[in-house]
């Protein structure tokens, strides 16, 4: 079947495509609604190396997307199914190594095209039906939670069992809802957000402490830390947990960083600190974040906090429009509504 | 009820001469038919994706789908009229002897060398004619469109910002469109060459739904060198 994609082409221009693909054993979806993350953004304003832009584009951006099933050769789902699309794409199974880790694994928006398409042909097993409780702008970003998800998951597996304050480093999205999740999970814990902006601190009100980085008290301490930070910032609160952590600690990597971050390893090895880091999520993930949001409805409110603008896109230019004013966005997600 | 009409008529060649009707040649991995045939068939909200074709020609575009679509049983073809109207007329015909219909049963009409057309384009159509009656599809022109009555001297320059050049689909109300052809003159028939003019000519409302620049109409073989070199074989 023909499909119109529509890639990034390089910073900032997006190019209509159109490819001879076969759905022999797949799923036709149409995208409905798709939310920017940073990773796309960092492609669409040209922030990744020139060497990594040249590897990668032209691709069509955008991870965390739903869609509704148009035909289904496999006939697991019905057309009008409302889905969420796993972007992570496994050739193999492995007994040790999840999905999101193995080295043949694609990712849509990375290795594949994104979800910027007419319509996204797509293996069976790579789409979830979305309970109909679930306000589709907030599964639209269900990626995004699947990733916090599993790294609380691997952090339970990890760490300790003393968990008296648990620290996390960040106070954007990322922080947002990990740090939400993991108060419903982990209700005994305290939960500490570490920030550098005191208008987006004051959003976590679930939580049991807010402090800007260089204002901490000097006689606090954490038991374990999770680092939603990445970029430039990756280093400094890197440090600052290392410091501020208990022996034995475990310390989550979550943020993503361009360049390379020299961390204060002596400390590492003197308190016996757990680093460990983790990146995107598998369907498991996906389909924890389900349960969860059945289990503790109210956390569905707290994320209907994070919907921003939900642009309409009826052209390449309302792409354009989405993605600048996604850029200026201090807090949230900024949706595209596909009608193009 | 929602119909889809694939044109493929008005080309009667036969096998076995150089030159095959233009719906026949191969686009990337498919003929260009299949392909647009494609586009509706994966679509729920189509009863019936009829397809017309010169008589001679149906049998081979019933071999194309069993090779290339083999599950498309959402599909018939029929064989179209001599013109474009006879052909939708044709479908009609087709439509009525297989169901009951209703005032708002529509139907989209669709060339069968515009493979290209989106998911929007159709989903708009349909949308369109329900509210509307009628919809053609278009885009705004980009060349300055220029009249000559005598093919000799200019007669008449329109404003450029008013003049679109017309696509497809275009879609109706079935039972409205039929009322309509019946009531046109057999002078006003002959010089239809588009069935959004059936309405017109009866001063019934056509609304516009915005088409797209790649919706190409595949008539030439530059028009095919185009649309290979524009598609991307996964």
């Amino acid at each position: 079947m023909i499909n119109t994609v529509c890639r990034l082409v390089s910073s900032r221009l997006f190019e209509e495509v159109y490819v001879d693909v076969d759905t022999q054993d797949k799923v036709i979806v149409r995208p409905k609604y798709l939310s920017i993350c940073h990773a796309d953004q960092r492609y669409y304003q040209g922030k990744r190396s020139a060497q990594t832009l040249s590897k990668k584009l032209p691709m069509a951006l955008i991870h965390e997307a739903i869609g509704e099933v148009v035909k289904d050769f496999t006939n697991t789902f019905k057309p009008g199914d409302m889905v969420v699309m796993i972007p992570n794409t496994p050739y193999e199974i492995d007994d040790l190594v999840s999905e999101n880790y193995l080295e043949s694994s694609k990712f849509r928006s990375s290795d594949l095209d994104g979800f910027m398409e007419d319509y996204v042909i797509i293996d069976s097993n790579r789409l979830i039906k979305i309970p109909e409780f679930i306000n589709p702008k907030v599964a639209s970003f269900t990626e995004f939670v699947s990733v916090s998800v599993h790294a609380i998951k691997r952090f339970n597996e990890i760490a300790n069992s003393r968990r008296d304050t648990i620290g996390i480093w960040g106070d954007g999205n990322l922080g947002y809802i990990t740090a939400l999740i993991l108060k419903f999970l982990m209700p005994k814990s305290k939960i500490y957000i570490f920030g550098v902006h005191q208008d987006k601190l004051n959003l976590f009100s679930f939580v049991d402490g807010v402090y800007l980085v260089d204002d901490v008290p000097s006689d606090l301490r954490i038991n374990h830390a999770i680092e939603c930070v990445g970029g430039l910032g990756s280093q400094d609160a890197i440090n600052q947990i290392i410091d501020l952590i208990k022996p034995e600690g475990t310390i989550c990597l979550l943020g993503v960083s361009e360049y390379k971050v020299p961390i204060n390893t002596r400390d590492v090895l003197s308190k016996g600190l757990h680093v460990f880091g983790v990146s995107r999520s598998g369907r498991e993930d996906f389909l924890d974040v389900f349960k969860l949001y059945k289990k503790y409805p109210k956390l569905l409110t707290y994320l209907e906090n994070l919907v921003g603008d939900v642009i309409i896109v009826n052209s390449l230019n309302d792409v354009d429009n989405a993605f600048n004013k996604d850029s200026n966005l201090r807090f949230g997600k900024t949706i595209m509504f596909w009608d193009k | 009820m929602i119909f889809a009409a694939i044109l493929a008529g008005g080309n009667g060649t036969r096998m076995g001469n150089t030159e095959k009707p233009k719906q026949f040649l191969q686009l990337g991995s498919k003929p260009i038919i299949i392909h647009t045939i494609e586009k509706f068939y994966i679509n729920e909200a189509f009863e019936k994706v009829i397809v017309l074709t010169p008589k001679e020609w149906i049998n081979h575009t019933n071999n194309l789908i069993k090779k290339y679509i083999p599950d498309a049983d959402n599909v018939v073809v029929i064989e179209g009229g001599t013109l474009r109207n006879d052909t939708i007329m044709a479908a009609i015909s087709y439509i009525e002897d297989n169901y009951d219909l209703s005032d708002d049963d529509i139907i989209l009409t669709h060339d069968s060398v515009r493979p290209f057309v989106t998911y929007r384009i159709i989903e708009e159509n349909i949308k369109a004619a329900e509210e509307y009656g009628a919809c053609d599809t278009v885009i705004p022109a980009t060349d300055t469109i220029v009249e000559s009555k005598d093919a000799k001297f200019v007669s008449n320059i329109p404003r450029r910002d008013m003049i679109y050049q017309g696509q497809t689909p275009q879609s109706f109300k079935i039972l409205k469109l039929k009322e309509l052809y019946n009531k046109l003159t057999d002078s006003e028939k002959e010089i239809l060459t588009d069935a959004c003019k059936i309405f017109l000519l009866k001063n019934e409302k056509i609304s516009l739904v915005k088409g797209d620049l790649t919706n190409i109409k595949i008539t030439y073989a530059y028009d095919l060198r185009v649309a290979n070199a524009i598609l991307d074989v996964l």
